[in-house]
This record gives structure tokens, sequence and C-alpha cells, in this order.
């Protein structure tokens, strides 16, 4: 056996690794590759340009723009979700108070219901979430600013995503909206399968819910909400992003670039302006930032696996 | 391959995601470092795959040249033709595809319509294997400077030198409303583009509402303040805009500024000419505009809303005057009421020492037809170009669609639409005073997203004065002008 293990593995991974190969890294290659060139995207004329369209890239402040909101949906997106989805999911599961001959861990009142509906966004796909957000922050007639008036709030109508203050914050409301539903299920999945007499004994010894959290729940969830972070991360560089601000926004990345994002600003340099070379040197940017996003979040959540 | 290749790099790293175990990332990360390694011996692999096919297939042979057929059409060569399908719809096009097979019974017509143009047809022009006849319009339209600058485009000039199809004693290009023709050129004589469709931009409104406050159509700035001044005391806004695409206010703020300071002034601000933007003349219409917000005569709101939503709260009243071209009847139908009597002015002036008469309107032509240059019957799409430039097939258009076409007559005999009729008029009224300013399809990224989003939507909302405005957008056509990346025209 011995002999023709190697044939043996090779067998089996040649298939998957070969689709890999085929879909995924030669693609990075190319457009490694069209980085280096002018390609228009346009015709099949193109010839190398070195270094030039990197110089460009340095240059040139809107990408600096929009790498900076990237960034910034990068670091608040998991924040904002995750927290909020551990402290759904723990209220639904775990937060429930201790009523007499029930079990010892328990939900709220109605999680199963809340369960539902926490989840429910996640059924809409984003493009008709962004649709009904976009007529929501109608200033004029929208949900929002009538609810405002509705409660006497009639100075307080403010442009949402007309105004460059407000924009990047409201697109991003709509993404954690949308997204947070799916952690709460993942989250309580998680849950479920921590072992109830480490609750029994954190309660015997007196621990509240807040301790009961953060001393039982989310060390023994961690591997969970590891890979959760670096999933809502990349939904935020990648392409729940750029369809929330390209549906919804002005422009779409403004007002003012206030939106702009780095998925966005490749999708406009390759298929409004035609310059496909220059749109894969900003891909290929967004792609050291979303391997340093997933670099990061691996070191820094490296802990050791708890066995129960 | 190759075409998708910006777009692949988000999928790429979905798939990643999706495992969470570490080990995946890691090996990613080394095996992209590698294979950076390895990109550079695979060059020349990659640049065959690129530019793959190129002339794999011939092109048809020409046919007789005849009266019938001045452009030489193969009559028994397959044509294939793809349209846009947009707000206009496919029937005027197949209604002219018939007439096409009518008249060459031998050859075979591909038709399709399609909202994906460039999805669809790009890898087409890649592979050099691209249609006989595009409409290439809607929001995925392909850059027409990038597919001129890289010879991807038939000249069309001999489909405007060749026999009108109603009057043989006329050719084609005599047939056609003013700058159509040039509005096709970009460096020089030939014609790469047909426009089909002709759109007449300015300031929309209702004409009972205007009635309503006892009032005409404003020719002078402070007639403009003095009726949105009347409006605001009924409760409703003198102007809404689309907010959130604000390149909808130039259709009225360019004209305005050529019949204030001359068409030279916007020729200078398209040729992105030094401090072409520091003219006087623009300057006041900035102002002009920017008074409109400070005295509270757009409807408030209005920078959050996008074309539908504030052309909906315009037929409903809101507000008085929007900025807009010809497809706003067609566009906003469902909402604008029965009684409503729309109509379209040219964009009210300063005062009567303006250099250009009031009537000076913007209008051009949409829906742009080419011809690949490596099309393999190019001289069958120009044909059906001709037969589309038709009497009978540009009256069946206007019919259907509610929209004028680059041939220069074709409304007579059909009921016009209020709308549409108010355009007719207006074109008529202005005469020789059309002007066309061309930075709108020259330098798209500059129109849209630099002088229309983050300088004159930014003014409109207030949060720019007209000084600032100007300078900021004199920065971004210094900048357009100095990038080498964009191909530059220049008005001949």
């Amino acid at each position: 056996m011995q002999h023709g293990k190697y044939r043996f593995i090779v067998g089996f991974l040649a298939v998957p690794l070969g689709l890999y190969a085929l879909f995924v890294v030669w693609p990075f290659i190319q457009s490694i590759y069209y980085s280096f060139t002018d390609w228009t995207g346009l015709s099949p004329e193109f010839k190398m340009v070195g270094f030039d369209n990197y110089e460009r890239m340095l240059d040139d402040t809107i990408f600096w723009k929009s790498l900076q909101h990237s960034l910034l949906f990068a670091l608040v997106l998991p924040v904002v979700t995750i927290g909020l989805a551990l402290f759904f999911a723990f209220m639904i599961n775990v937060g429930g108070r201790h009523r007499k001959g029930g079990p010892v861990v328990t939900g709220v009142r109605g999680s199963s219901f809340y369960k539902i509906v926490y989840f429910f966004p996640q059924v809409l796909s984003i493009a008709i979430v962004a649709l009904l957000f976009a007529f929501a922050y109608n200033p004029d007639s929208g949900a929002i600013n009538s609810i405002l008036r509705g409660i006497g709030l009639d100075s307080v109508q403010p442009l949402w995503l007309g105004d460059p203050d407000l924009a990047l914050w409201a697109v991003m409301a709509v993404l954690v909206w949308s997204t947070v539903g799916f952690f709460v299920v993942l989250f309580s999945a998680g849950m479920a399968s921590i072992p109830t007499e480490m609750y029994e004994a954190a309660l015997l010894d007196g621990a509240g819910r807040a301790t009961t959290f953060f001393r039982v729940t989310l060390p023994l969830l961690w591997d969970t909400v590891q890979s959760g972070w670096i999933y809502v991360g990349i939904l935020a560089l990648g392409a729940e992003a750029f369809a929330v601000v390209q549906i919804m926004t002005t422009g779409p990345g403004g007002p003012d670039y206030s939106t702009t994002v780095m998925v966005l600003y490749v999708y406009q340099k390759a298929f409004r302006d035609g310059q496909a070379a220059y749109a894969t040197t900003i891909g290929v940017a967004l792609l050291v930032v979303t391997l340093a996003f997933a670099a990061i979040v691996m070191r820094l959540g490296r802990r050791e696996r708890l066995e129960y | 391959m190759g075409s998708t290749t910006a777009e692949n790099d988000n999928g790429a790293e979905d798939i990643g995601a999706t495992g969470p175990e570490g080990v995946g990332r890691r090996d990613l990360i080394k095996r992209s470092a590698a294979l950076g390694l390895i990109t550079v011996p695979t060059m020349s692999f990659l640049s065959a795959c690129a530019s793959s096919g190129g002339d794999g297939e011939e092109k048809a042979e020409a046919g007789e040249k005849t009266a019938k057929n001045p452009l030489a059409v193969n009559d028994s060569a397959r044509m294939e033709f793809v349209l846009f399908d947009g707000g206009f719809g496919k029937e005027y096009a197949e209604d002219a595809v018939k007439i096409y097979e009518k008249n060459f019974p031998k050859a075979s017509v591909k038709f399709s319509a399609t909202q994906k143009i460039q999805s669809t047809l790009q890898p087409r022009f890649n592979q050099g294997t691209p249609p006989d006849l595009i409409d290439n319009s809607g929001a995925e339209q392909m850059d027409m400077g990038v597919l001129v600058g890289k010879n991807q485009l038939a000249d069309l000039t001999p489909l405007l030198d060749a026999p009108s199809y109603d009057d043989a004693d006329k050719k084609v290009r005599d047939t056609l409303r003013p700058g159509i023709v040039e509005m096709g050129q970009f460096d020089g004589d030939p014609v790469w583009i047909m426009y089909y469709a002709y759109t007449v931009y300015g300031v929309w409104y209702s004409r009972k509402a205007l009635d309503s406050l006892d009032e005409q159509y404003p020719e002078t700035w402070d007639q403009m303040l003095t009726v949105c001044e009347k409006a605001k005391k009924k409760g409703m806004a003198g102007w809404t805009y689309a907010g959130k695409y604000p390149y909808y206010i130039p259709f009225s703020l360019y004209p305005m500024i050529a019949k204030v300071g001359g068409r030279e002034v916007l020729d200078s601000i398209d040729n992105l000419e030094p401090n072409a933007w520091k003219n006087p003349a623009v300057k006041a219409c900035f102002d002009a505009y920017y008074e409109l917000y400070q005295k509270g005569y757009i409807l408030k709101g209005t920078p959050g809303l996008d074309h539908i939503q504030s052309q909906t709260a315009w037929a409903e009243g809101k507000a008085l005057f929007i900025p807009n071209g010809s497809w706003v009847e067609n566009e906003s139908a469902k909402v604008i009421p029965s009684d409503f009597d729309l109509a379209v002015s040219a964009p009210t002036g300063l005062d009567s020492s303006d250099k250009m008469p009031f009537g000076t309107i913007w209008a051009s032509g949409g829906e742009p037809f080419i011809v690949p240059a490596k099309a393999k019957n190019g001289a069958g799409g120009m044909e059906q170009l001709r037969i589309m430039l038709s009497e009978a097939s540009s009256r069946n258009f206007t019919s259907k669609v509610k929209s004028l076409t680059a041939y220069n007559g074709g409304t007579d005999g059909i009921t016009l639409t209020p709308g549409l009729e108010s355009g007719v008029a207006a074109l008529e009224k202005a005469g020789d005073n059309v002007v066309n300013p061309r930075i709108q399809d020259w330098y798209v990224q500059l129109q849209k997203e630099q002088i229309g989003v983050a300088g004159l939507g930014e003014m409109m909302a207030g949060r720019l004065t007209p000084a600032e405005a100007i300078k900021k957008i004199q920065g971004f056509a210094d900048a357009a002008a100095k990038d080498s990346s964009i191909k530059h025209y220049k008005h001949q």
C-alpha cells in the first residue's frame, strides 16, 4: 500500500485541484499579468507598460478614498455584525430567565419567533434589500423621514444617502441589517453544541448573564466567531459592499466620493471607462487587502482549541 | 478568457472565504506569492489567450452595386444585429429587420435584443468576431472613445454618402437633423457612430401648473425667481432634480451657459481648455442656480432623490421645473397625470444682454448605432441603418416610442404626445441655436462623477459655494486634460 500512496492521493486530489487552479488561481495570475499592460478590455490589442498602472494608482486620490472606505467597512462591519449577532444569539439560546421546572438553559420568551425574524432578511437578495432601503432613505417620502415627521421631529429630516457625512453609515447599516440574521443562526447552532453542564456549573457558582457569556459561551464559540469574522470582512470588501453601494448611493459612489469602495472602483474602471488594465491593478490591491485582512484575523484569533 | 479578470478576483476570494480553516488561506498566500514568480514566463502564453480568435473567419464578399443596393451588400451573406432592449423596446428594430429581409430574401438576419450589451459583446470584440450592427446603449454601454481609439469601429462615411432610402437624389447625410453627423465624429472626418434617436434636453414643466400660478415660462432669471417665489407661497417648490445623479442638472445649465456666454464657452469646456470654467458666464449661471438653493426654491430632500423619485415628486406637483431629457415623458408616463399638459422649454437665461437668444436649447442624438471594423458583413449593417433612416421607419419609431429620430422630419401625419409636440416646437424655435455639449460622451467620468456628483451635486445641496464648485471642477478638468490614460478630443 505504501507503494501506491501518492498515486492514490493524487487520484483524489487531481480534479478538485484542477478546478481550483483553473477557476481561482488562473484568473489571479491573469489579472496580475493584465495589471502590467494597457489593456482597455474592448480590444484584443495591448502592450506591456511596466509599473505605470501602479504608479498611477498611488497618485490616484479616488483610489485612496476607496481604500479608506473599504478598510472602514472591513473594520466596522464585522465588529457591529458579529457583536449584535452574538448578543441576539445569546439571548435567544442562553439569556432567558430560569423558570421553575424548565430546562436550566433557555432563551428569552418568544425566542423561536425572534430566530425567524432575524433570519428573514437573509432570504431576500442583497439587490432587493438595497432597493428597499433606497426607498426607505428617500428624504422626501421615505419611511424613515416619514416616521420622524410622524413623531413630531419635523426639524430632523436628514438627507441620508444625499449627505456625504451620513451616506457611508447609512449603507453600512443596511449591510448589518441584511447579514446579522445569518450569524444569529450560525452562532445559535454553535451554542446548541455547548454542553449544558458547563452552564449549570457556572450557574451554581453564581455567574450572571454577562459572566456566563464572556467566560463560557464566547470562549467555546471562538472558532465559529473567527470564521464568521472573516466571512463578514470579505463580504464587506467584496460583492455585498459593491451591490449596496452601486444600487443605493449617489452617483454611484458619492455624494462627493463619500461612499466609493474598491470593488466599485474596479467595476467603474473596467466597465465604464474602458480601462480594464487599471481596474485589474486596483483588483490586485484589493487582493492584497483581503489577504492581509484574513491573515491578521487568523493571527490575532489564534487560541488553543478546547475539547469538550 | 480574460474579459472578466477583475470580477474573478472577488469570486475567488469568496470561494476561499467559505472554508474557515486557516490552512487554506495561508496556503493561498503562499501560492499567490509563488505564482507571482512564474508570471513572467507565462506571459507570452497569456497574451495569446487574450487575443485569441483574431481573423479566423473571413469577411463577406461585396455584392453588386446597384441603384437599389448602393452599399453593395452581398445579398446572400448573413447579417447580425444586436439591439439594446431599453426604453425604446425592440419592435421598431424588428420592423426594420423585416424590410431588410424583404429586400434581400436570400440573406439570413440574426437579430437579438439585450440589456447586457457590454457583457455579451465585450468578449466578442476581444475575440475579433463582433456582430455587424450594434445599438451600443444603456447602462452597459461600451466606451465609445476606447472603441474608436482602438480602431474597433467602421467609418460610416459610405452610408452617409449613399443615396437616401426614400430619395435617390439626396444623400443620407442630407436627411439628418443638425448635429447628428458631428456627434458621430471623434477625431477628424470619419463618422464612427450613427445616433438614431434624437433627444431634446431642457426644463420640463406642467403647463397646467404654470397656468394655475398665472405665469408664463420665464425667459429671464429675475422672472424665474418671481415664478419660484409665487410657487413657494402656494406650497410648491420651484425646482427639483435627480439629486443622486446630479449630472441631469447640465441638461438645462449647459445651454444656459451657452446662451449667456456664447457657444464658444461650451466648446472650450469640451476641449478641456485651461480656465474654461473660469469664464464669467459659467460663474453667472452657477450663481443663478445657487440662488435657487439659497432662496429655498429647491424641493426639500432633493439631494437624496434618484431620477425616478424626483420625476415622481415633480409629476405629483411638488415642484414646478425639472431639468431632463425627452425620455421623461415615456419614463414617467405612469405617474404623469393625464391633465398635466407636459411641456419642455429652452432654459431661462440671465437677461437681455445674453449672447444667444431665448430658445437656445440642447438637443442631440441618442441610441448610438455602430458597425464594428471587424464585422463580417459591415455593408449589411450599414444597409440596415439606411433602411432605419427612411421616412417610413422613422415615423414608425416616433409613433411607437414617442421619440424623434435622427431623420429630419417624419412627424407629419401622426398624433404627437404633448411632450413630444412641445419638443418639436422648441426645436423649431431654436432653429440654428441648438447646442450640443460633447463632454458627456467624450469624458464620461469627468462629466458624471466629477462635474455632476462632486461639483454640481454638492453646490446644489448647499455644501459648496459657486466659486468653490468652479475651482473644484476646473481642477477635475485640468486633471482629465493631463491624464494620459484618457483619449482627448477637440471640436473641429
